[in-house]
């Protein structure tokens, strides 16, 4: 590389507001931020092994860069990533909320690394924390059975489908339809449909809650499931829920919980409590296991007695003269794999996303009922301060742990000046039922002092003239980008580049 | 705060009817962080000390220290997905890099940058089968050794995509092309085939297989890791239509079963494909930018017509994948996959001295893994290394498979003495 190319951009922070913003020492070339590996060094081998050549690729050509020039690649990227412990991340729906770092330890330890394809006698370590994750998740949901092995939301949902379909099957029905209210999460629509069913929506009411109305007309001896989340995508709970409950029973059909948003309800209110018979955990959400970029998640899947048949195999049970008293690390713990009676199989290739499930154990442990009920009364708490600081219309409530507030410039444009106040910005534009929509969930680990600068980056937006926010933003790692021409023209790897 | 709210309690918040309040025990007591780690140091150390012989999906290679290191940074770890990509780019770099060595390895020009492992990553090949062919078929036909995960997971991706799952037969743990072809027909939307297979074989007639799915208008998907396909024949070349795999292979070390789904396919399913997309761009200053791209193809936007329903992926672990590949660098990379067949022939070898033991049993070549013929149960001899603190797959009842990686190739000489204690 020349030195030409190597000099630095005296001029990336003198941007048009006259922002002198801080560059650490760093340089980049002229069109890059960082090169690629393979434009640092890349290197051509041959190969050449035991196997005859013609069961062999010929060569293979990959970056090759010392340890330290690793190490300083993937630090400098790291240097352009923004995370929990960078800022506030009110991110709504996703329950960006602080990740404490002993769960790390933990999921670390030698003892955690185990094959899964062990008989579980011998793995009565890693049996034993997921069994104890079962039955936690199982109170705090209201649930009487819960398998841990899908690896993220979505994969929840569709294990849950498919042991509604399972159960439906089961008693001689051919139900194909599922209702899904149009304020869901678009994996809502997703996942009934991977599962082969057809997808009803609901229409919200007036009140951005359950249209009954409507609910009424669309339930038919076709309704499999009702699948909602509550409190919804709003933070509205659904108040009529023993209504709902009622109703879809009384059709044949089956409820299910979307646990986006259980964050907001820990020991105050339960899925199944409520009526609901399937329900998902989103564990990286409510019990604060690190996002890690877009996962990996885990979605564990709650159900009543009567559908325990149904879930996937296998599932941990204590055995008789096992052992799980809070705390007892020492007695004769005894765990089992089963298969259930009327498995609908697998929806894993092994057990589920271990590291994540190991992680959540931890941090339930460490929280306790009084925590957890604790950090949902912080959710609402803050969500409901900050949103009482914003010179934004907030159109429904009573919201919970998130609000969705409406912006009077675009919401996109809104989140990108935002960046330039050096916080996260809301989930935009969605749910599509309030105009340019900006979703916002503080989550219950930010203090007074992080929510007031949350809400001083937003209020200065909504003072700013359009220009500036549509320019926006100029004190980022990289500038706006034209999301646009990068879809026209895909180029999804550096081979592509060099065409 | 509460009086900037106007409430009096945080419980004055809630908007919850009486009649689904929850007033009972959970029944979880709040422990220190200290009292946490150390209660869960002594249930994981319930965890038996066993020399690990097992691979059959999911593989422990030595993953270098400067992985976890570089990974746990917390911008990478605590981060989400990159809705906002102006202060995303480290990550959409590293995924961007990592979808590029997935390119390089199947010679396929288009590798999503991550599902939740090979068992759904082949789920989600299975709708895609549907969604490119112009006829409706009724089946995929995948072969009858396969590990039982990954074949339950299809079948119940298949059966939502109203499609059954067939086996196709093997000979001496390869593919029968005869019966392939026999078994194949109009109605076949896809043939899956692996290669090393679940029992470690190297197939030889992927080629073959390509054409018997190509003249039924099939599509062929194969199974593979990358380090496998540091060395072995480009998927591309071979004719392979998309690949997936366990790309966790790379990155994670035995981590009871958590994976990274590899996807890869040729650039006229780029709009079919499921799961996230970086691509490389423009930012307003002209210089090159990285952002998540074609998500018209995602849940968030297409809802019950997306390509999947996958939101949250394994993002992280492909970073780890990704860190692991650059730190071994293509001699690296080449030399742990060559290992994997030379070891392997090597260990194979030492077992079938073993008097009533015989392996490899399938006359092919080996990677990683093989299968062993005892003449004892394989259960009880399983058992009776178990006890002497070995373990190893029991996959019939006289046949064993052992995995050598290495992570446990310097047991190898205890393991062989053990055999011909309890063989």
């Amino acid at each position: 590389m020349s030195q030409k190319e190597t000099v630095g951009r005296p001029d990336r922070h003198q941007d048009d507001d006259g922002g002198d913003g801080y560059d650490q020492a760093r340089f980049t070339d002229g069109d890059r931020y960082e090169p690629l590996l393979s434009e640092k060094n890349s290197h051509e081998v041959a190969v050449d092994t035991e196997l005859p050549e013609e069961l062999t690729r010929d060569s293979l050509e990959l970056p090759a860069l010392s340890e330290p020039e690793l190490a300083r690649h993937y630090t400098r990227l790291s240097q352009m990533n923004y995370g929990v412990e960078s800022g506030p991340f009110p991110l709504g729906s996703c329950t960006m909320k602080y990740n404490p770092p002993f769960t790390e330890d933990i999921a670390a330890l030698p003892d955690a690394a185990v094959h899964p394809g062990r008989d579980e006698e011998t793995m009565q370590g890693t049996v034993g924390v997921l069994g104890r994750l079962s039955e936690y998740l199982a109170r705090i949901g209201g649930m009487d059975a819960v398998t841990l092995q899908p690896p993220a939301g979505a994969a929840g949902e569709y294990t849950g489908v498919l042991v509604a379909q399972a159960y439906h099957e089961q008693n001689g029905e051919d139900r194909t339809e599922v209702l899904i209210p149009d304020s869901a999460h678009g994996t809502n629509f997703a996942s009934a449909a991977l599962a082969g069913f057809d997808v009803v929506e609901l229409p919200s009411g007036e009140d951005g809650r359950v249209d009954i109305d409507a609910l009424a007309e669309a339930l038919c001896d076709d309704t499999a499931l009702l699948m909602l989340t509550n409190p919804n995508t709003l933070g509205l709970f659904e108040r009529d829920i023993d209504e709902i409950s009622e109703m879809v029973h009384d059709a044949g059909g089956l409820l299910y919980y979307d646990g986006a948003n259980l964050n907001a309800l820990l020991g105050r209110a339960r899925p199944g409590d409520m009526g609901f018979d399937i329900m998902h955990y989103n564990v990286h959400k409510t019990f604060a296991t690190p996002h890690g970029g877009g996962g990996p998640g885990a979605g564990p899947v709650g159900v009543v007695e009567e559908l325990a048949p149904f879930l996937p195999t296998p599932m941990v049970r204590e055995t008789k003269d096992g052992s799980t008293d809070e705390g007892d690390t020492t007695g004769e713990l005894s765990y089992e794999l089963y298969e259930p009676e009327q498995t609908v199989g697998k929806v894993h290739g092994f057990l589920g996303n271990w590291q994540v499930l190991v992680k959540a154990a931890a941090y339930i442990a460490r929280l306790g009922e009084d925590g957890l009920a604790d950090a949902s009364a912080k959710a609402v708490l803050n969500a409901n301060y900050l949103a009482e600081q914003l010179d934004y219309d907030v159109p429904f409530g009573p919201f919970h742990h998130e609000f969705v507030a409406s912006a009077e410039q675009d919401a996109a444009d809104v989140a990108k000046r935002m960046l330039d106040y050096g916080v996260h910005p809301p989930t935009t534009k969605w749910p599509e039922i309030v105009d340019e929509a900006l979703m916002t969930e503080p989550t219950e680990t930010e203090n007074r002092r992080t929510l007031d600068q949350l809400a001083t980056a937003f209020n200065a937006v909504a003072r700013e003239d359009e220009d500036i926010v549509e320019a926006a933003p100029k004190r980022t790692a990289a500038r706006r980008i034209d999301q646009v021409g990068a879809a026209r023209n895909p180029r999804l790897s550096w081979h592509s580049l060099e065409e | 705060m509460l009086e900037t709210v106007g409430v009096e309690r945080e419980a004055d918040l809630f908007d919850i009817p009486e009649s689904v309040a929850f007033d009972g025990t959970l029944n979880i007591e709040s422990r220190s962080e200290r009292a946490v780690t150390r209660e869960f140091e002594l249930l994981l150390d319930h965890n038996d000390d066993l020399v690990e012989l097992l691979g059959r999906g999911h593989y422990d290679h030595y993953v270098p220290s400067l992985v976890n290191h570089l990974a746990d940074r917390q911008e990478f770890l605590t981060s989400y997905t990159q809705y906002q990509p102006e202060i995303a780019q480290g990550f959409l770099q590293a995924l961007f890099e990592y979808q590029s060595m997935l390119v390089e390895l199947t010679g396929l020009p288009v590798a999503n940058c991550s599902l939740y492992d090979a068992a759904t990553a082949l789920g989600e090949v299975a709708t895609l089968a549907t969604r490119v062919r112009e006829t409706s078929g009724s089946h995929v036909l995948v072969p009858e050794q396969m590990q039982a995960g990954k074949r339950g997971v299809l079948e119940n991706y298949a059966d939502g995509a109203k499609l059954s799952v067939e086996s196709y037969p093997m000979d001496d743990g390869a593919v029968d092309i005869d019966a392939l072809g026999a078994a194949a027909g109009e109605a076949t939307v896809l043939v899956y085939a692996e290669s090393p297979t679940v029992r470690g074989v190297v197939e030889e007639s992927l080629s073959e297989v390509a054409e018997i799915a190509n003249s039924n208008d099939a599509l062929f998907c194969l199974g593979s890791d990358p380090v496998a396909l540091a060395i072995l024949e480009e998927p591309a070349t071979v004719g392979a239509d998309v690949v997936v795999g366990d790309a966790a292979s790379l990155g994670m070390g035995a981590a009871g079963g958590m994976g990274l789904g590899l996807f890869a396919t040729r650039d006229e399913y780029l709009r079919q494909v499921p799961g996230r997309l970086v691509g490389a761009g423009e930012d307003e200053s002209g210089r090159r930018a990285y952002t998540l791209t074609l998500q018209t193809r995602e849940q968030h936007i297409r809802r019950e017509r997306a390509t999947s329903n996958i939101c949250t992926n394994q993002a992280w672990v492909a970073l780890r994948a990704a860190i692991h590949a650059a730190s071994l660098g293509p001699d690296g990379l080449v030399e742990l996959a060559s290992d994997c067949v030379s070891r392997t022939t090597a260990v194979a070898d030492r077992l079938d001295a073993v008097p009533g033991i015989e392996a490899p049993v399938h006359d092919r070549h080996h990677f990683r893994e093989f299968v062993v013929r005892s003449d004892r149960p394989a259960e009880a001899v399983a058992e009776d290394l178990t006890d002497h603190g070995f373990a190893v797959h029991a996959i019939d009842e006289h046949l064993l498979q052992v995995c050598v990686t290495e992570t446990n190739a310097g047991a190898v000489d205890a393991f062989v003495d053990t055999l011909e204690v309890v063989a």
